[in-house]
């Protein structure tokens, strides 16, 4: 851990993925993706449908491993490394659906999202309920995604907007350095998404965000910097502004509405 | 007309249980004490049921693995303690040859239980790790393997353990039978299984409800891959219930070996029944289980004694009883009393 301080300071890249690739079958879903985030970095990844975002995803987190490639994470490199040591490392996400405990409370959901990145923390017959500094770790991280009042609540009963501010909540209370949300506004009203933005927004600077959204207002104002996908390739990389102003992404996925303006 | 259609299989199905108990009911006005043997008899089974159902939808529910070895698990949990007791506490020299002593003290009963119900546990934390782990998610493949463990375990346990019926003794200073009311009962049955089934259900509620351990179970049941993706060690928690799964089925089956007996078929018999309770109950929950349990006991109980009309005697097709109260439920509930979908 001290040696990936280290190299935060010097600003080595939080996160490097060099020619990471993976087949499904006859599909290459991910192609020679090269990629590098530095920490602090609010970082958007852009792309249509299908473009392979979300495998990019599951790659970096762990769910499973490239057909090429290597992966560095925190300087170490972890393309054989299983998710939840990832996780342990200081990287937290969030699914395209929110993947949240239905069954159980949302202080118990934040506080499983604590516990997990602690090391041996299934001691099985500790009382679940007394574990203090834990806990107000956890309640602290509700009230900052707006869920202060409904700790008790299970999160079954949730709407599906409080379900998207829960589990940014949940990857918030591990205390990463590398966060990256899957399309957090899918699916939110307008007045949502709004909140969800200065959520955003209002994230320490020492947190990296890499952020999957179609939603350009959200994508826009929250990104420094922007990578576009196609076909499972990196085809432009640039600020906001230079993407808007990008013809290759016109084409491929802004469209008109960009366009015009 | 759809609506009709909809609450067709409802109104049959409750006139159908509003007759079965004014049936029992007709039944218990005419012999007391009889009726309250049946009872007995079936709300014992049941709690054997639980026992064995329990670990089975404690495994299912976390890991969606149907494990088709359960049965097996309890006859060799059975078994195991039957050798041992015959071998450390009655001076046997095999196990066909009672030693000169047939005198059971409470260790020569506790004892063999607690061996078989901790080897049973690793045994089925064995086969979790070499058979099961690598094939995560792949529900057919899993059911096949473990019915061929099943299989396996059958003949074996015939090779080694013959194919006479034998049972596990009971403490000899224990009583055998106790008065209730107008009449003696098995006390074994009625204090060992029953209180050993409260307490066992208790527990596993105390472990799902109030740990750290079940807080996890439950999340698991969930999101696994979420779980994991949280840094939760999911594999420990999976081997960790598979070997409390697997525990219990061994528990019940030393339990079911002093209340029933232990010998060939012992197995599939007790799997089909565990399948039948879940599927009352729902997969993966515990209070289904206890209910399912308790249905199925009760049904069982029931239909062996009091399927008589008059000259028609049809207590021989007793058995089919068990699958109409299956066919009941899953009209009305399709994934069980308790069941959640996936």
């Amino acid at each position: 851990m001290a040696v990936a301080a280290e190299r935060t300071e010097t600003a080595e890249p939080i996160l490097r993925l060099r020619g990471v690739g993976r087949r499904f079958g006859g599909l290459q879903a991910v192609d020679g993706v090269d990629l590098e985030i530095r920490p602090g970095e609010r970082r958007a990844l852009l792309g249509p449908n299908g473009a392979g975002k979300t495998t990019l995803f599951n790659l970096i987190a762990g769910e499973f491993p490239p057909t090429a490639g290597t992966i560095e994470l925190f300087g170490e490199d972890v393309t054989e490394t299983p998710a939840r040591l990832r996780a342990r490392l200081g990287m937290a996400r969030t699914y395209q659906q929110s993947r949240v405990f239905v069954g159980l409370s949302v202080e118990d959901n934040i506080y499983l999202s604590v516990l997990g990145v602690q090391t041996g923390h299934v001691f099985p017959l500790r009382s679940a309920k007394r574990d203090a500094p834990l806990r107000a770790k956890a309640r602290a991280a509700a009230a900052e995604v707006g869920l202060g009042g409904r700790l008790d609540s299970l999160v079954g009963e949730l709407s599906h907007g409080e379900r998207r501010q829960l589990a940014i909540g949940m990857a918030r209370a591990a205390e990463p350095r590398l966060m990256m949300l899957d399309e957090p506004a899918a699916g939110l009203s307008r007045g949502e998404r709004q909140i969800l933005t200065e959520l955003l927004l209002a994230l320490p600077s020492d947190v990296t965000l890499l952020l999957i959204e179609h939603d350009m207002d959200v994508a826009l104002r929250v990104a420094q910097w922007v990578t576009m996908m196609h076909d499972g390739r990196v085809v432009a990389e640039g600020t906001p502004a230079e993407i808007r102003a990008n013809q290759t992404v016109h084409d491929l996925y802004l469209g008109s509405r960009y366009y015009d303006e | 007309m759809r609506v009709v259609a909809r609450e067709g299989p409802r109104v049959v199905l409750a006139v159908l249980g509003v007759a079965v108990v004014v049936w029992l009911v007709i039944k218990a006005a005419q012999g007391g004490s009889t009726f309250l043997q049946v009872t007995l008899n079936g709300i014992t089974l049941a709690a054997l049921y639980f026992v064995v159902a329990a670990g089975f939808t404690l495994i299912f529910g976390l890991m969606r693995v149907v494990n088709m070895a359960h049965g097996s698990l309890y006859l060799f949990g059975g078994y195991l303690a039957y050798v041992a007791q015959t071998h450390w506490y009655s001076g046997g020299t095999s196990q066909f040859q009672l030693g000169p002593t047939n005198n059971i003290g409470v260790m020569g009963f506790f004892v063999p239980l607690v061996f078989a119900t901790f080897v049973i546990g690793l045994v089925g934390l064995g086969i979790q790790q070499l058979f099961l782990r690598w094939n995560q998610g792949q529900d057919l493949r899993q059911a096949l393997i473990t019915i061929a463990i099943s299989v396996i375990f059958a003949d074996q346990m015939i090779a080694h353990y013959g194919g006479v019926v034998e049972s596990i003794q009971a403490p000899t200073s224990w009583p055998s039978s106790i008065l209730i009311g107008s009449f003696r009962y098995p006390f074994f049955r009625v204090v060992v299984v029953l209180g050993a089934a409260l307490l066992i259900g208790l527990l596993l509620f105390l472990l799902i409800r109030r740990t750290l351990f079940g807080m996890i179970v439950r999340a698991g049941v969930d999101d696994r891959a979420m779980l994991s993706a949280l840094g939760v060690n999911v594999q420990l928690v999976f081997a960790g219930a598979f070997f409390i799964g697997a525990m219990l089925a061994g528990l019940a089956g030393v339990l079911g070996g002093t209340m029933i007996s232990v010998g060939p078929g012992l197995d599939t018999q007790f799997l089909l029944d565990a399948l039948i309770v879940v599927i009352i109950g729902g997969m993966g929950s515990l209070p289904g289980a206890a209910i399912g349990a308790l249905a199925l006991g009760l049904v069982q109980s029931y239909s062996t004694i009091y399927l008589h009309f008059g000259s028609v005697n049809l207590t021989n097709y007793g058995i089919l009883a068990s699958f109409v109260l299956v066919i009941a439920v899953l009209a009305v509930r399709p994934l069980g009393l308790f069941g959640r979908p996936a």
